[in-house]
């Protein structure tokens, strides 16, 4: 593989901040300017940044792993990456001869290095011991999933009680109360150690602030939050794979232990949702081969991005491995066998019908699905008939997906309808009840993808 | 999507009853079972728990049921952009440019990095030279930024092309993009076309007639001339100001009868505008009466030692002077005399004056003693001859030697109005001059100078603004002092300068007579111009790569 293949591009280094200030601040350092003895070689780039102080900020960073890229950076920010690491990054992702390849890395970055490459192989060599402290005492093990479990059910007993006195009492009574009710059933549900739930919960406080129609909005998610409840309670009686979405769906810990899939996966889009505590991280790949689509997780905690980042438009040759439940699409990353590289596939579409027909396919293995991972092939931004509102209509057929409220906000909305300029595109999004989510789009020309997220 | 449209009637289910209809099931949630109990009871089971069954079936059904929505009228395509693509790199930097737009200008201080928002117009017009499309999926970021700021938008719509006028007919923010567009997005008819060019002209809203003529002007004069002489008569007086003002362009002598019947205009402001315009042609009858009429005051005194210049200022403003555009009434403060003097040479051709004043060159003639405190009246109206006629000969002359004491110029000539002199001057020479100003006079005065120099800057002229910072950095003030000339130095530099800038870079250890930390400021100032010079020439490079068509872009496996 060549150096120039294995360069990232400028999107790819900026999906890597933490937010849009470092974002800005690491463009500002992109240029060669404040940058000296900087080089690259073997996965790794290095480079003294000139600061406002008088001694430089040493910068290091190593993209060989496959669990991200590793960072190290003497200057204070408490960013991560920081803004230096970013410049370094986009300096040598624009390939022109400003960061060179270097055979030896210097001392400063030499140390770092292989201090953590030892961890990582350590780490590595423990991981394949990990089943050792568990399966050492399985009976502890058991007796731990027991409790938990018994909490559990004190915790969907619990709410089953309070959405049963709800009821009893009218949804009328909900919209007063606000988000207090809310907020309380959703610590109840922490202590019982259901974080599905209490998630859920939490989410339910904000339907009635939600515009026309709430009540029967609010019922839907009780009903379903119900279904959820009364799954867990009865859960000897389901099929395995339902079994364990219920699970899931509560936030019970799992492992991906689902057969590992070697294949070409492609990005299809990665984009991040933020709240106070924590930055989720969604990345969804398409396998060249098997034809899968797989959602890969990842988090960071408040003011740091997430570790994995994988941009839009590069494919990887990796092992994945779905986690436990019917219909599962999310996957953990296993060995990676070459690392991610700009590619030129694109996934198969399906039309509007079809995708709305997936959609329903798939609330037959998990009911609680908000929605699912289509692209639509051929399908033209169009605006509806209702003011501010968007759909995506088939070019050859006289059907069309709306987009949901909170898609027609986003500045990718814009770029969607400036990609196509009234010609069909191929879109990818999430598609479900609420409408569909456009995330990544392609001309029908050629064309690199254009995020939309 | 829509929902199932069978919802209340109901299917074969698998519950053992009839589904209640969901309206049923949010009245009675709403209200609380206690009060509404729901439709169908079911044994064994309490009433609102029965309600969330019931729900949550419903619910799902709904879902499951989605089928999508009639399509809505498709928007009529945008139409193609038939410009080469940009080359991929140069993609990637208009981003970047672009996205650096949110938070630029902020009051704080400028670190050593480059100002990316300030290159975009740079960039901007050097795509446009190339004649590239832009990017559809940057036009948004690109409508943006010019909704923002007005001096980019010609630059930025030109380079955004068809589909940005397509876009901002979606968009009620980007209204700004059909207002810019001459003929309000419409496309203008083909000069050729002469019947949909006499249509537009008849019943044209006034912007699109303005629009008209001045496109028309640029490329057929005569032409449009004789469209504006045809509705001339009829023509409300603030318009016929606006259709004269197009004629700037492409002024020449055929335009005179025309100009010259103006000068009888009913309104003052077109008389002043038809002499003005008339004035600039040399050859015209209007400057050869001005010529009389200047020469008869301005004349060489040989009686005493050396010879002088002496000035008898007009007695009275004629009828004929007052047709030929010299206004009568003076500003307060101004003695009415002088006023019509003023008047009179600056409309007079400045070729006139060496046969008169004893065939003298202009130096020598801006050389020559006037009497009388007349100098700085008489050098001030050649000084506006000279910009209006656009003569280099006389701007060099009035410029004079730029490292003269008396800041380069004589008598009453401001800055700005040597500023304007200069242009009248070939690049180099005008590059030329502004060194050797601010080699004598160094760099307080010359910000307004060096706007009017091309770009990028002529070698001389660049080493002598680098000098002229280096010099001031060893004078111990601070480099903000200098800010306006530092971020037109970052713009208009040569990047091959940059080279030639490393020296400056480092902090030189301070001296006691210096201003605290001033020393780390200017080598700070210093990175960032190093660093926006190779930030542009990278962006040169990048735009001049020759690149496939479709450049930026992979082709498309048959994956699907």
């Amino acid at each position: 593989m060549t150096e120039q293949g294995v360069r990232w591009t400028a999107e790819q280094v900026l999906a890597l901040a933490p937010d849009a200030a470092s974002r800005k601040a690491g463009s500002k350092l992109g240029t060669a300017g404040p940058w000296s003895e900087s080089g690259s070689g073997e996965g790794t780039v290095w480079g003294l940044c000139k600061g406002s102080g008088s001694r430089p900020y040493q910068t290091v960073v190593d993209l060989a792993d496959a669990a991200g890229p590793a960072y190290k950076c003497s200057c204070p920010s408490r960013k991560f990456p920081c803004k230096h690491a970013l410049g370094l990054l986009l300096l040598w992702a624009e390939g022109d001869g400003a960061v060179p390849a270097v055979a030896e890395p210097p001392e400063w970055a030499e140390q770092w290095l292989s201090g953590r490459r030892k961890r990582t192989e350590s780490k590595r060599a423990e991981g394949g011991g990990s089943s050792a402290p568990g399966s050492a005492d399985p009976e502890a093990a058991r007796r731990r999933a027991e409790r938990r479990a018994e909490r559990v059910t004190a915790g969907t007993t619990e709410l089953e009680q309070r959405l049963a006195d709800l009821l009893r009492g009218g949804l009328a009574s909900a919209e007063q109360e606000g988000y207090g009710l809310w907020d309380e059933t959703a610590a109840r549900m922490v202590d019982a150690q259901a974080p599905g739930l209490a998630s859920r919960v939490r989410e339910l406080g904000a339907i009635p602030a939600s515009g026309p129609g709430w009540p029967a909005r609010l019922l839907e998610e009780c009903a379903l939050l119900h279904l959820l409840d009364q799954g867990w309670l009865r859960r000897d009686r389901l099929p395995d794979a339902l079994a364990a979405t219920v699970r899931s769906r509560l936030g019970l810990p799992a492992a991906a232990d689902g057969p590992p899939v070697r294949d070409r996966w492609l990005v299809l889009a990665q984009y991040d949702t933020v709240d106070p505590k924590l930055t989720t991280r969604r990345i969804w790949l398409h396998g060249a081969e098997s034809g899968h689509t797989r959602l890969l997780l990842s988090y960071g905690a408040a003011g740091r991005a997430p570790e994995l980042s994988l941009p839009v438009g590069l494919a990887l040759e990796a092992e994945l491995s779905v986690f436990p439940g019917a219909g599962q699409v999310r996957a953990a990353l296993g060995e990676q066998h070459a690392p991610p590289a700009p590619a030129a596939l694109r996934p198969p579409g399906v039309t509007t019908a079809q995708a709305a027909a997936r959609y329903g396919d798939a609330l037959r293995e998990d009911p609680w699905l908000d929605s699912v991972p289509v692209t639509l092939d051929r399908v033209i931004p169009t605006p509806d008939s209702e003011p501010g509102a968007w759909q995506l209509a088939d070019a050859e057929a006289d059907s069309a997906l709306p987009l949901t409220p909170s898609a027609r906000s986003r500045p990718g909305l814009w770029r969607l309808v400036a990609l196509s300029g009234g010609a069909p595109v191929k879109v990818f999004g999430e598609c479900g009840h609420r409408g569909f989510t456009p995330l990544t789009a392609w001309p029908e020309g050629p064309g690199a993808p254009v995020t939309l997220c | 999507m829509n929902g199932s449209s069978t919802e209340p009637t109901g299917q074969a289910l698998a519950l053992a009853l009839a589904p209640p209809s969901w309206e049923d099931l949010v009245t009675s949630a709403l209200l609380g079972t206690d009060r509404r109990p729901p439709a169908a009871a079911v044994p064994g089971r309490e009433a609102p728990v029965a309600l969330l069954d019931a729900a949550a079936v419903v619910t799902l059904r709904r879902r499951a049921g989605l089928r999508p929505a009639a399509a809505a009228r498709r928007p009529v395509p945008a139409p193609e952009d038939t410009r080469p693509a940009l080359p991929a790199a140069a993609a990637r930097r208009l981003a970047l440019l672009l996205a650096d737009r949110s938070g630029g200008g902020g009051g704080g201080r400028r670190g050593s990095s480059p100002d990316l928002m300030e290159l975009l117009p740079q960039w901007l017009a050097a795509a446009n030279a190339h004649g590239y499309a832009a990017p559809p999926q940057a036009l948004p970021a690109l409508l943006d930024a010019a909704r923002g700021r007005t001096d980019l938008r010609p630059a930025a719509l030109e380079f955004a092309g068809p589909r940005a006028l397509w876009l901002a007919r979606l968009n009620s923010d980007w209204r700004f993009a059909l207002r810019s567009a001459p003929g309000g997005g419409a496309a203008l008819p083909d000069s050729e076309d002469g019947e949909a060019v006499q249509r537009l002209w008849q019943e044209g809203l006034f912007a699109e007639r303005v629009a008209l003529l001045s496109a028309l002007r640029a490329h057929t004069p005569a032409p449009a001339r004789e469209l504006l002489t045809a509705t001339w008569a009829t023509e409300r007086a603030e318009d016929r100001l606006m259709f004269l003002d197009a004629l700037r362009t492409g002024l020449s002598a055929e335009d005179e009868p025309f100009l010259e019947q103006a000068l009888g205009d009913r309104s003052r402001n077109v008389r002043a505008t038809a002499a003005e315009l008339l004035s600039a042609l040399p050859g015209s009858a209007l400057a050869a009466r001005m010529a009389v009429r200047a020469t008869a005051c301005v004349a060489v005194d040989r009686t005493g030692d050396s010879p002088t210049i002496v000035v008898e200022a007009p007695p009275e403003c004629d009828r004929g002077m007052e047709r030929d555009g010299v206004v009568a009434r003076p500003p307060a403060g101004r003695g009415e005399r002088s006023w019509w003097l003023g008047q009179l040479v600056e409309a007079a051709p400045l070729g006139t004056w060496p046969g008169r004043l004893g065939g003298r060159t202009p130096e020598q003639i801006v050389a020559l003693p006037v009497a009388d405190g007349w100098q700085g009246e008489l050098h001030a109206a050649w000084c506006r001859a000279a910009v209006r006629q656009r003569d280099a000969a006389w701007s060099r002359a009035l410029l004079g030697v730029p490292s003269a004491p008396e800041a380069g110029g004589p008598g009453a000539v401001s800055l700005a109005e040597r500023a304007k002199l200069l242009a009248a001057l070939q690049d180099g020479e005008r590059a030329e001059w502004v060194a050797g100003f601010i080699a004598t006079h160094g760099l307080s005065e010359a910000f307004q100078l060096l706007g009017v120099c091309g770009i990028p800057w002529a070698a001389p002229l660049g080493r002598a603004v680098v000098d002229a910072l280096d010099i001031a950095r060893d004078a111990g003030s601070y480099p903000w002092s200098f800010s306006g000339v530092m971020g037109l130095a970052e713009r208009c530099l040569d990047p091959a300068e940059a080279a030639r800038l490393d020296g400056l870079l480092a902090i030189p250890d301070e001296r006691e007579d210096a201003s605290p930390g001033a020393g780390g400021y200017w080598a700070e100032a210093f990175q960032r111009l190093v660093s926006t010079l190779r930030l542009r020439a990278a962006m040169a490079t990048e735009l001049s790569e020759t690149s496939p068509s479709g450049a930026g872009t992979q082709p498309p496996e048959a994956a699907d």
